[in-house]
């Protein structure tokens, strides 16, 4: 049997560990894997040997790796397959493998290795049964995850997307099979239209994976104020801590430093800003550049303060926060008895009182954006959901071309199937049954 | 009296004619049975063969070695490319024939084939032992044997016809019904349901006022269907089309309350897309105006056929309403329109071969499996009749997938899902329509044709001098490069961006705006080289060339998506071992017995998960 496409999955535990092993094998192993792999190129060297290397995004190291590398049929399926060790992080090894998705690779189904194993001849019969009810096991637990993670808003907004596409296909199809017939077709500019509305909800979904997802990496919260308005004792009043660099003298704290604090079981991500101020330092004026990144980044931004100069100038930047939400507080109230805010949080960082009450705070915030927000934490969503976008942007390019509506439902099709994939298989049924219930079709 | 047959055919429609012909093409002993032996290939409804993804499979049909194509070429009286504007998938060969014309043509076909023998009698029962099928029983109380028969029973088996509150036995208008064939197969343990089809009154065409309708004329250039050197039509006749309106409506909603259709009478299920008049403006209620469309029934006669008006209204209330349409207001009705109800069997109780599970060597093709259509029918037919000849003499299943023929669609479908209504072929059935194309059906399907002793030598010759001549046309477009100053006023004169460096006529050919027509105008040499190739050469290298972006993705899917179209699954595979697999997953597996893992994996409740255990279990 000829396995067309080439397959990677993590081969090691989820969760952290020293390293991470991700396992690719296929055809075009090699040729993939040295699109991401400065080192030595993977045709080239002998089998059975390990590579020290680094993995690339474009310009942008990602991982210092080892890779083990197999050549047919003298591996695990016997075909060409490579071993990446990274480190244990499960960041790194999404990146990894995003980076081998995007050039070409498709994540493994449940058991994939080890059936290609069998189908390629490494077991025998008796192993087979085993691994049989392994993979049967393990489909339905993915199943389980897959159903899981398929919470909120997510699948209703595919299944809203679905919907739209099947009555899009079912309208060129319409035109394909009935074409003779008095039926009244969709102008390409209504189609065009729907396709960027499509598109408009697909990109996000998939930015949403891409961003790093809130919810598996931690919800990204910016700490935002003055210089000395004391953001790094805050950070180091919820880690605990000594990290960042604390000194009295304004402008000490010079790179975004990310920290994790769990509250309650749930991971926010804090990044720690040198503060905003006009400057004439290089060095630290590419700090604010940081910290305004940061803020725009952020699900969560604590615009911190610790007298109405700080407070004032934060609220020029009130307006340059669109996509997260926003906690004021007010700082040091151990030392500046008389300053009196409406803020809603007041902490001393230093005594670590009112930490509590931001923590809490903190808590309210993330748990109102869980519900609101869509966001794809599924390697295998993402992957079909870039394919379902990939084959609407060919639909565009050829609605651009003025070409048939064959050809235009021909990608039309491959995107319903990509999002079948996700959201359960859409049949040619289902456009039939479509057409037939909304038009006038039959002489 | 009777020889022992290889194949006995009961039934000489569409189905039985493809099968009686194929069968005994290929060396069969056949005999035909029909209860009529002048009703030979009847067109029990419109006037006319192909249309949208059904021309494909006539094409398809033709191109095995069967009859339909040659036929219809024979016998038509217009012809029409459909879908010409879109890509080369969609073009769709249709014909209006002489249906008269139709049927003597076809029984001249069958008649000049030594191994046919005909027998007008109605079948009555089949003759069984051991589960296996062995020959047939006949109303007179005749044996017949045979090693297989293919059963293509039509609307005959238990039909009944309805027009208004009246209802009769019947197969056909003024044919009578066929009776004891579904009551054995269903205490044998076949599953057998009701489905219902209709057709509209037929009128007299001196009586028609043509001045208030839009005429429809045939292509200008007709092409034809058959592969084979069969002559394209010189002259043709119109069609003629109107719209219905409110007047006919209101009309036709007087009869409403005594419609078989809504009040409970008629309890099979029919087409949506072939939906009676009454039920569009029933379900349709918002529409005005539906399109009517009036063909001709032939070159001689008067009888014209209103496509568009099918019904089982009361035959006052037809006349009544017909008259309203723009150009019918002086009609004459010939015959009213009516609905038929008949038996059917579930497909899924079919092997992909169309050999039943239950009862071996027992074949079932066209509107017994509960399918509607000529050209599906036909294929059913031809594609019976191969397999049971072959299993006559224990020769190998011959079946098409999905990516080789819509043949292969229809019967994959049939066989895999089932079906609750009345089945139609649509392009939109096959996910690889792009490379299954009209005009190509000859180069997928005439060497397996010819392999299995259906097309002749001859036919096999023609396709390969096809393939080897535009691939030769193809290599040469793409080595002869032009100079930016000897094309560039050409490309100009026709809105194409000019070039700026030496570009072959494959890429020129590529841009949406030219075609190899308009490009065989550039220059003499490029006009040589394209005149020396015939048209089917010529047309085949220009959608190589135009649309191998789209061809080649479509190819590289099918590849992927078939992959388990290889992996054999041996029938008798014993699903009751598979712990890992979902209860219904087994059962349905345990009675449609897949014969690869690409079937099973089409039947419905057997899950991806399910499928990797199979996989596993298999073996290699």
């Amino acid at each position: 049997m000829n396995h067309q496409e080439t397959i990677c999955a993590l081969a090691t535990p989820q969760g952290i560990g020293a390293l991470a092993i991700i396992r690719v094998s296929g055809n075009e192993t090699f040729a993939i894997v040295n699109k991401i792999f400065k080192g030595p190129d993977l045709q080239k060297v002998a089998a059975n040997t390990v590579h020290y290397g680094k993995i690339m995004d474009g310009e942008k190291m990602v991982d210092e790796v080892l890779i083990s590398v197999f050549k047919s049929p003298k591996s695990f399926t016997k075909e060409d397959a490579v071993e990446i060790s990274t480190h244990g992080s499960e960041y790194i090894v999404r990146y990894v493998l995003k980076l081998l998705i995007q050039k070409g690779c498709r994540m493994a189904n449940p058991g994939e290795f080890t059936q290609r194993a069998f189908l390629n001849g490494q077991f025998d019969l008796a192993q087979a049964e085993a691994v049989a009810d392994l993979i049967s096991a393990d489909s339905e637990a993915s199943h389980q995850i897959a159903i899981n993670q398929l919470r909120g808003g997510f699948s209703k907004k595919l299944a809203i997307l679905r919907e739209k596409l099947v009555h899009f296909a079912s309208l060129v199809e319409l035109e394909l099979d009935f074409g003779e017939e008095d039926v009244e077709f969709a102008d390409r500019d209504d189609l065009k239209a729907l396709i960027d509305e499509l598109q408009g909800e697909l990109n996000p979904l998939i930015a949403s994976f891409e961003n790093g997802n809130a919810i598996k990496e931690g919800i990204p919260v910016a700490i935002i104020g003055a210089p000395n308005a004391g953001k790094s004792t805050l950070l180091n009043a919820l880690l605990n801590e000594e990290k960042a660099i604390v000194t009295d003298i304004a402008g000490t704290t010079r790179d975004v430093i990310e920290d994790v604090v769990f509250i309650e079981g749930r991971k926010f991500r804090f990044i720690d800003t040198a503060g905003i101020r006009h400057t004439e330092d290089i060095i630290e004026s590419m700090g604010i550049e940081r910290s305004r990144k940061a803020m725009h980044s952020a699900k969560i931004v604590i615009f911190l303060f610790d007298n109405e100069q700080n407070k004032h100038f934060l609220d020029q930047l009130e307006k340059e926060t669109t996509n997260a939400d926003i906690l004021w507080v007010q700082n040091k109230i151990d030392l500046n008895e008389a300053y009196v805010s409406d803020a809603e949080i007041k902490i001393s960082a230093k005594n670590e009182t009112g930490i509590e009450s931001l923590k809490n705070s903190l808590l309210a915030k993330m748990k109102l954006q869980s519900s609101q927000d869509t966001t794809i934490t599924n390697l295998r969503h993402y992957e079909h959901l870039l394919k379902a976008n990939e084959a609407l942007t060919e639909v565009l390019s050829g609605l651009a071309l003025g070409v048939t509506g064959d050809f235009l439902a021909q990608d039309i099709r491959l995107s319903l199937h990509h999002l079948g994939e996700i959201t359960g298989t859409i049949t040619t049924e289902d456009l039939l049954a479509n057409i037939f219930g909304k038009f006038c079709i039959g002489k | 009296m009777f020889e022992k047959y290889d194949v006995i055919v009961v039934g000489a429609g569409h189905a039985g004619c493809e099968a009686a012909h194929s069968a005994a093409t290929m060396g069969s002993k056949v005999l035909l049975i029909t209860m009529n032996l002048q009703t030979i290939a009847q067109m029990s409804c419109n006037p006319a063969m192909g249309g949208v993804a059904k021309g494909q499979i006539v094409r398809e049909i033709d191109a095995l070695g069967g009859m339909s194509g040659i036929v219809s070429d024979e016998t038509m009286i217009q012809f029409r490319m459909l879908n010409r504007s879109k890509g080369p998938a969609m073009w769709s060969p249709r014909c209006q024939s002489d249906r008269m014309e139709f049927a003597i043509n076809w029984r001249d076909k069958l008649e000049k084939n030594q191994n046919v023998s005909f027998w007008q009698e109605m079948v009555t029962g089949l003759l069984i032992e051991n589960n296996c099928v062995t020959g047939i029983k006949t109303s007179l109380g005749l044996e017949i044997k045979a090693k297989t028969v293919v059963l293509t029973n039509g609307t005959f088996l238990n039909g009944k016809i309805h027009i208004g509150e009246k209802n009769f036995g019947g197969g056909r208008t003024g044919e009578s019904a066929a009776y004891g064939i579904t009551e054995q197969l269903v205490e044998l343990g076949f599953e057998s349901g009701r489905m219902k089809t209709g057709t509209p009154p037929r009128v007299d065409g001196r009586t028609v006022n043509y001045q208030a309708m839009e005429e429809q004329k045939g292509d200008e250039n007709p092409e034809k269907f058959s592969y084979t050197n069969t002559l394209p039509l010189k002259t043709q006749n119109s069609c003629w089309i109107s719209y219905t309106n409110l007047a006919v409506h209101d009309e036709l909603r007087k009869g409403f309350d005594k419609s078989p259709m809504f009040n409970g009478r008629i309890q099979g299920l029919g087409p949506r897309y072939c939906p009676s008049v009454e039920d569009k403006i029933n379900r349709f209620a918002d529409k005005d105006s539906h399109q009517i469309f009036l063909e001709p029934e032939g070159r001689t006669t008067i009888e014209m056929y209103v496509n568009g008006f099918s019904t089982s209204l009361p035959e006052d209330i037809q006349y009544a309403a017909i008259r309203k349409i723009p150009g019918f207001e002086n009609i004459k009705m010939l015959r009213p329109g009516y609905a038929i109800e008949y038996d059917f069997f579930p497909p899924t109780q079919l092997k992909l071969t169309l050999e039943t599970h239950l009862i071996k060597n027992l074949f079932f093709a066209g509107q017994i499996n509960g399918t509607t259509g000529y050209e599906e029918a036909g294929a059913q037919g031809l594609m019976a009749g191969i397999n049971a000849h072959r299993k006559a003499f224990e020769q190998e299943d011959f079946i098409l997938k999905r990516d080789e023929a819509y043949i292969g669609v229809l019967i994959d479908d049939l066989v895999n899902k089932g079906t609750d209504e009345p089945y139609r072929m649509f392009t939109s059935r096959a996910e690889f329509r792009t490379i299954l194309r009209q005009d190509n059906a000859d180069i997928r399907l005439t060497p397996k044709g010819h392999e299995i002793g259906l097309a002749s030598t001859e036919r096999l010759e023609n396709v390969s001098r096809k393939i080897e001549n535009s691939d030769k046309l193809y290599k040469e477009l793409e080595a002869n490069k032009i100079s930016p100053e000897d094309i560039n006023p050409f490309l100009q004169e026709n809105n194409s961006a000019l070039i700026k460096e030496k570009a072959s006529y494959y890429n020129l050919l590529k841009r949406p705006e030219l075609n190899i027509s308009i490009l065989k105008s550039a220059n003499d040499k490029i006009s040589n080289i394209i005149t020396a190739y015939q048209k089917d050469e010529i047309e085949q290298a220009e959608i190589k060339i135009k649309y191998e972006k789209y061809i080649e993705k479509e190819l590289l899917l099918a590849q992927k998506l078939s992959k388990f179209d290889d992996l054999k699954i041996n029938p008798d595979f014993d699903y009751e071992n598979l712990k890992s697999i979902s209860i219904e997953a087994r059962q349905k597996l345990k009675k449609m017995k897949p014969i690869t893992l690409g079937q099973a994996s089409r039947i419905s409740g057997v899950s991806p998960a399910d499928i990797s255990v199979i996989m596993l279990h298999l073996g290699r």
